[in-house]
């Protein structure tokens, strides 16, 4: 067993941090025992699942299209997570996929086509993953930023509307500040990474004993990568959505207020 | 002479600007918001639509600048069914006044631009005077204006887009008296440049200092001579 192989007993010797907090909970009576027992034995049946599914995608042996489905399935798990946190969305599940589906497309041709990576299953999987999960957030942000602010301010979007402008025209000033809350964020932890926290690629090469500053090009190419990402998806969810609010002859439709 | 309507579906087309021919308008939740209303307004006068609230007038008004659509019925302008036109054109040629004055973020020339964004400063200057509005306001924050002088600018803002209808929606409701006749007075110099005034109005007194044509409105429909009077009656005697 190399020294980044922590093994069974690894695992169960890292529970003891779990007692400590079930611990904490008792002490404070919380009442959160249940949920924290519930959520680590979870945790680790999902993740076995996906460890050993994994060790059947990734094999060097086996075909690179297994990657591939495996990443339209992550798409579709992300549209019903997506809905699934913004059930008050009209169509989020629809634009939600369609967001992630052209962030996938857009990122791994970048990746693949300046062979930033090898096209291989141990690349595809764990890449289109982060551009997934990161932009995922960001998505439901947009959507309920941009339900927000055409609805707070419908009596100005009507008002422009009523100028003879086009439902885009109307539309632009709000739908630009929803886009920048949306981002800013993303800009905020590109901004910190390294001072204020290691991210979570690199710190796993660093466990697995790469030299630090290849650790830190994989890294910042990752980091890239998930800001474009997030930018893309954030746009297509942004515009999609917005277009959604108002009908083909320019008129805005009712909104139902989404809840924070 | 001040003319009370209630027929207005009968009358003839010559200089008539904008008709609402048995309109009725259903919210999407299936509330009938207006029941086979006909108003014909015309070029040059001040139509103002008087009724209780709740009588469906502003709904009436949005269906004029086409940011809704009726259920059934027609709306024409000089003519043209509203539908069949281009609705950002049709938004142009019939202008809006909303109830609060609405100013965008900004300054007044930005707000001014948005209108029209190719105009030259000395066309926001004409357009400002036009709505007795000094010059000099053009580089204020339009957040700032006071209620009077923002409703002006949304006027000015309106007339930008060389409107031949506006549709005022109680445009005074939130105005001290001095700026109430101030726009009023501005409404009928609108009207005898031309261009065709519908003021809506819950101020009995108002509806007498500026209408050419009244339309009262109940319940969503055109209320008959009789109820016109009746409503018209009620509320000058509960001035005096």
């Amino acid at each position: 067993m190399s020294d980044t192989q922590i093994g069974w007993m690894g695992v169960t010797a890292s529970l003891v941090l779990v007692a400590i907090a079930i611990g904490l909970s008792l002490w404070q009576q919380l009442h959160l025992t249940r949920s924290m027992l519930w959520s680590s034995a979870r945790a680790a049946v999902q993740l076995l699942l996906v460890g050993f599914a994994l060790r059947l995608v990734l094999d060097s042996k086996a075909s690179v299209w297994w990657a591939w489905l495996w990443v339209v399935v992550m798409i579709i798990f992300a549209g019903f997570t997506i809905r699934s946190r913004a059930k008050e969305i009209p169509g989020i599940f629809l634009l939600g996929t369609i967001s992630m589906l052209t962030v996938v497309i857009i990122s791994l041709s970048v990746i693949f086509g300046f062979h930033i990576f090898p096209m291989q299953g141990r690349t595809i999987v764990p890449l289109a993953g982060m551009m997934i999960g990161n932009s995922m957030t960001s998505c439901v942000l947009v959507g309920r930023r941009i339900i927000g602010e055409l609805s707070d301010k419908r009596d100005e979007v009507e008002s422009r509307l009523a100028l003879g402008l086009s439902w885009s025209d109307a539309s632009r000033p709000y739908v630009r500040s929803a886009l920048r809350t949306a981002l800013v964020p993303q800009i905020e932890s590109t901004k910190a990474v390294g001072l204020v926290f290691l991210p979570g690629a690199m710190t796993g090469l660093v466990l697995a004993g790469v030299d630090a500053v290849d650790a830190v090009t994989v890294q910042l190419a990752i980091m890239y990568l998930i800001l474009g990402s997030v930018a893309t998806s954030v746009t297509v969810m942004g515009l999609g959505l917005t277009r959604q609010m108002f009908s083909s002859d320019h008129r805005m439709k009712p909104i139902a207020r989404a809840s924070h | 002479m001040l003319a009370i309507m209630g027929t207005a579906g009968d009358r003839g087309d010559e200089g008539v600007l904008l008709q609402f021919s048995a309109v009725s308008f259903s919210t999407p939740s299936g509330i009938e918001l207006l029941h086979g209303v006909d108003l014909c307004v015309d070029r040059g006068a001040v139509t103002v639509m008087a009724g209780p609230s709740g009588a469906g007038k502003s709904t009436l008004l949005r269906l004029g600048n086409r940011l809704e659509v009726p259920s059934e019925g027609v709306v024409r302008f000089k003519g043209a069914d509203l539908t069949a036109l281009d609705p950002q054109q049709v938004r142009r040629s019939v202008g809006m006044i909303f109830q609060r004055p609405i100013p965008f973020p900004g300054s007044v020339r930005s707000n001014l631009a948005v209108a029209d964004g190719s105009a030259a400063d000395s066309a926001f200057v004409a357009v400002l005077q036009r709505v007795g509005l000094h010059s000099s306001i053009l580089n204020r924050v339009a957040d700032d204006l006071s209620g009077g002088e923002a409703q002006r600018m949304c006027i000015a803002r309106t007339l930008l887009t060389e409107p031949e209808v506006i549709l005022m929606d109680e445009p005074t409701s939130s105005l001290d008296p001095e700026n109430r006749i101030g726009i009023e007075d501005l409404a009928r110099e609108l009207a005898h440049e031309g261009i065709g005034v519908v003021w809506v109005s819950h101020d009995l007194s108002q509806v007498q200092r500026i209408a050419d044509r009244i339309e009262v409105l109940i319940d969503g429909r055109n209320a008959t001579p009789v109820e016109s009077l009746e409503y018209l009656k009620q509320g000058t005697e509960g001035e005096q």
